[in-house]
């Protein structure tokens, strides 16, 4: 790699987000080069269920045809449980299982490779094992490039984008990002266990490539986060996912939440034999819009989990398409600026405003009270055992006495987990303000 | 319940072995339900380089009561000393992040990647 190597961008991260990036940059005929420190795309990288392919439509025409999918997601199940109890809304889908689907389980060395790949096939240059160790300044403060680990070999640009994830030393560095903030961040940690693709059909109700994702309230011991469980081919992947403060408070190690997720009477049937192929854990970027960094400064953008992009808004749990979408809308941006000579702040200000014309802010923004809401303590710690013993009083016949009516069932329900109904009515209006 | 324990660090070898002893290591008290500690970490390829990426400042640990890192490192490389300090073992770790971002202590905590190439590996990530 030459020191005095010349690019239009360099993008840091090969991620969804830094290829996409690079991916319209050099679809636009622009030099860039991307820099991952990992040995491949994908190796630093973990996920928490699916991948949703829509953002992907405009891209990559007929990506389904070629993208490494795991499986595609036909049943959606967002379950609530107790120690002892759960209650589950199961949605299966005949549509989400052909083209052009809605969701797929993947794996990410393979994803982030062959999104990758879609880059450097359009002309970007992919130097792995390389790490960004910090930014390039002019006299006047911009940046115009990045020094590696790689003999302190400095590689400029006109811009830089950073999709270097969610510990983004590169936004840290450039006063983007506080340098550490662990009320907006959770630690998801994931097993992959092996079991045969025949035992999963069969123990999951699909055949061939369907697939099944199931999101879990409740499974954290009152730590605000959540659980998952989702289908590959050969392996399932269970995690939970928990907020970093409540979690270092709580002195709960993370593997005890995942023990007690997979020892429970609802899941343990369904993993009965699996074995541990590979254990992950990851940060995540969960605080939602009101904790995004400015996406801009002069001669860097910010994209993907770098920039917060992550929406964990309880109903939608959502991360490598905003990446995608970020990723995209930031490459190209940074053509538009090269074009017009401006990569200052104000140059590159129409990724911005790109973004706000899309999902990417769109959805973030509507949503922006949705993580807090998702993390509260009735949601969180009463309404998984509310909502089981509503059903619970519901569904038990109760013979020969009669039955109770809905309203003394709630009511007794709700007076046990100590919610009043007062509450109750206020955070279903809070939910349909946010959701609705 | 688990006790972090004493853990010495060192857990598992670079490519991935069990290490020798296994019972009477400390890491064998994080065993959940029928999974050692040792095993779950053993699952995951680390590519140890030879600089350590984190640092741990143990004289600033001593006055630090909420010791966060010990239970948030899902990889339970921070251990605590008996003189009060912290001891950091950075050959298996995931690079999530959690221990500098729980960290309360100005400078106790330095936090960098790993050289290019190097530390975790994720396949099934």
């Amino acid at each position: 790699m030459a020191e005095s190597a010349d690019f239009d961008a360099v993008v840091v991260g090969a991620g969804p987000a830094g290829s996409s990036a690079a991916l319209a940059l050099a679809r636009a005929g622009r030099s860039v080069v991307m820099v991952e420190r990992g040995p491949f795309p994908g190796s630093k990288n973990v996920y928490g269920g699916v991948v949703y392919g829509r953002v992907l439509d405009d891209i990559i025409p007929a990506w389904w045809s070629e993208v490494p999918v795991e499986r595609w997601v036909v049943r959606r199940s967002t379950m609530m449980m107790t120690e002892d109890q759960s209650l589950a809304i199961d949605y299966r889908s005949h549509a989400w299982g052909v083209a052009p689907y809605n969701g797929m389980t993947t794996v990410r060395s393979h994803f982030d490779s062959w999104l990758a790949g879609k880059a450097t096939e359009a002309g970007a240059r992919l130097v792995t094992s390389t790490v960004a160790t910090g930014l390039v300044r002019d006299g006047a403060g911009r940046v115009i490039g990045v020094r590696t680990d790689r003999d302190g070999a400095e590689l400029h640009a006109p811009v830089v984008i950073a999709c270097d994830g969610v510990n983004s030393l590169l936004a840290k560095e450039a006063g983007l990002l506080p340098h550490a903030e662990a009320s907006h961040y959770t630690l998801g940690v994931k097993e992959v266990l092996d079991l045969p693709a025949e035992v999963i059909n069969d123990r999951f109700g699909v055949r061939g490539h369907e697939g099944v994702d199931i999101e879990i309230l409740g499974c954290t011991r009152g730590i605000p986060g959540g659980g998952f469980l989702y289908t590959n081919a050969e392996t399932v992947s269970i995690g939970v996912v928990a907020s970093l403060p409540h979690l270092s408070d709580a002195k709960v190690r993370p593997e005890e939440l995942i023990a007690d997720l997979k020892a429970h009477p609802s899941i343990a049937p369904l993993l009965r034999g699996a074995t541990l192929r590979e254990y992950a854990a990851h940060l995540i970027p969960e605080g939602g819009y009101d904790t995004m960094p400015p996406l801009a400064t002069d001669g860097m953008l910010v994209a993907g989990d770098s920039a917060a992009m992550t929406l964990a808004a309880g109903l939608w749990l959502e991360g490598v398409n905003f990446a995608i979408g970020s990723g995209y809308a930031a490459g190209r941006a940074a053509d538009r600026a090269v074009t017009a000579g401006d990569c200052s702040a104000r140059g590159l200000a129409s990724y911005r405003a790109d973004l706000e014309q899309q999902f990417v802010l769109a959805d973030h923004k509507r949503l922006r009270k949705a993580p807090a809401l998702v993390l509260s303590e009735r949601i969180q710690q009463r309404y998984p055992g509310l909502l089981c013993d509503l059903a619970e009083g519901m569904f038990t016949v109760t013979n020969p006495s009669p039955k109770a009516g809905g309203l003394r069932i709630t009511r007794a329900a709700a007076a046990k987990h100590g919610v009043k109904l007062r509450e109750l009515a206020a955070d279903t209006l809070r939910g349909l303000r946010i959701f609705g | 319940m688990s006790e972090p324990g004493a853990a010495d660090g060192g857990i598992g070898a670079a490519d991935g072995s069990l290490p020798l002893g296994g019972d009477t290591s400390p890491a064998k008290a994080l065993a959940w339900r029928g999974i050692s500690f040792e095993e779950r970490m053993a699952s995951v390829d680390f590519r140890v380089g030879g600089r350590a990426h984190i640092t741990v400042d143990s004289d600033v640990c001593r006055s630090c009561t909420t010791r966060g890192c010990v239970t948030a490192c899902p990889a339970n490389l921070f251990a605590p000393t008996s003189d009060g300090g912290i001891l950091f073992n950075y050959e298996e770790c995931f690079e999530c992040g959690a221990c500098y971002m729980v960290c309360n202590h100005e400078g106790a905590i330095t936090w960098t990647y790993p050289d290019g190439g190097h530390g975790v590996v994720f396949h099934h990530g």
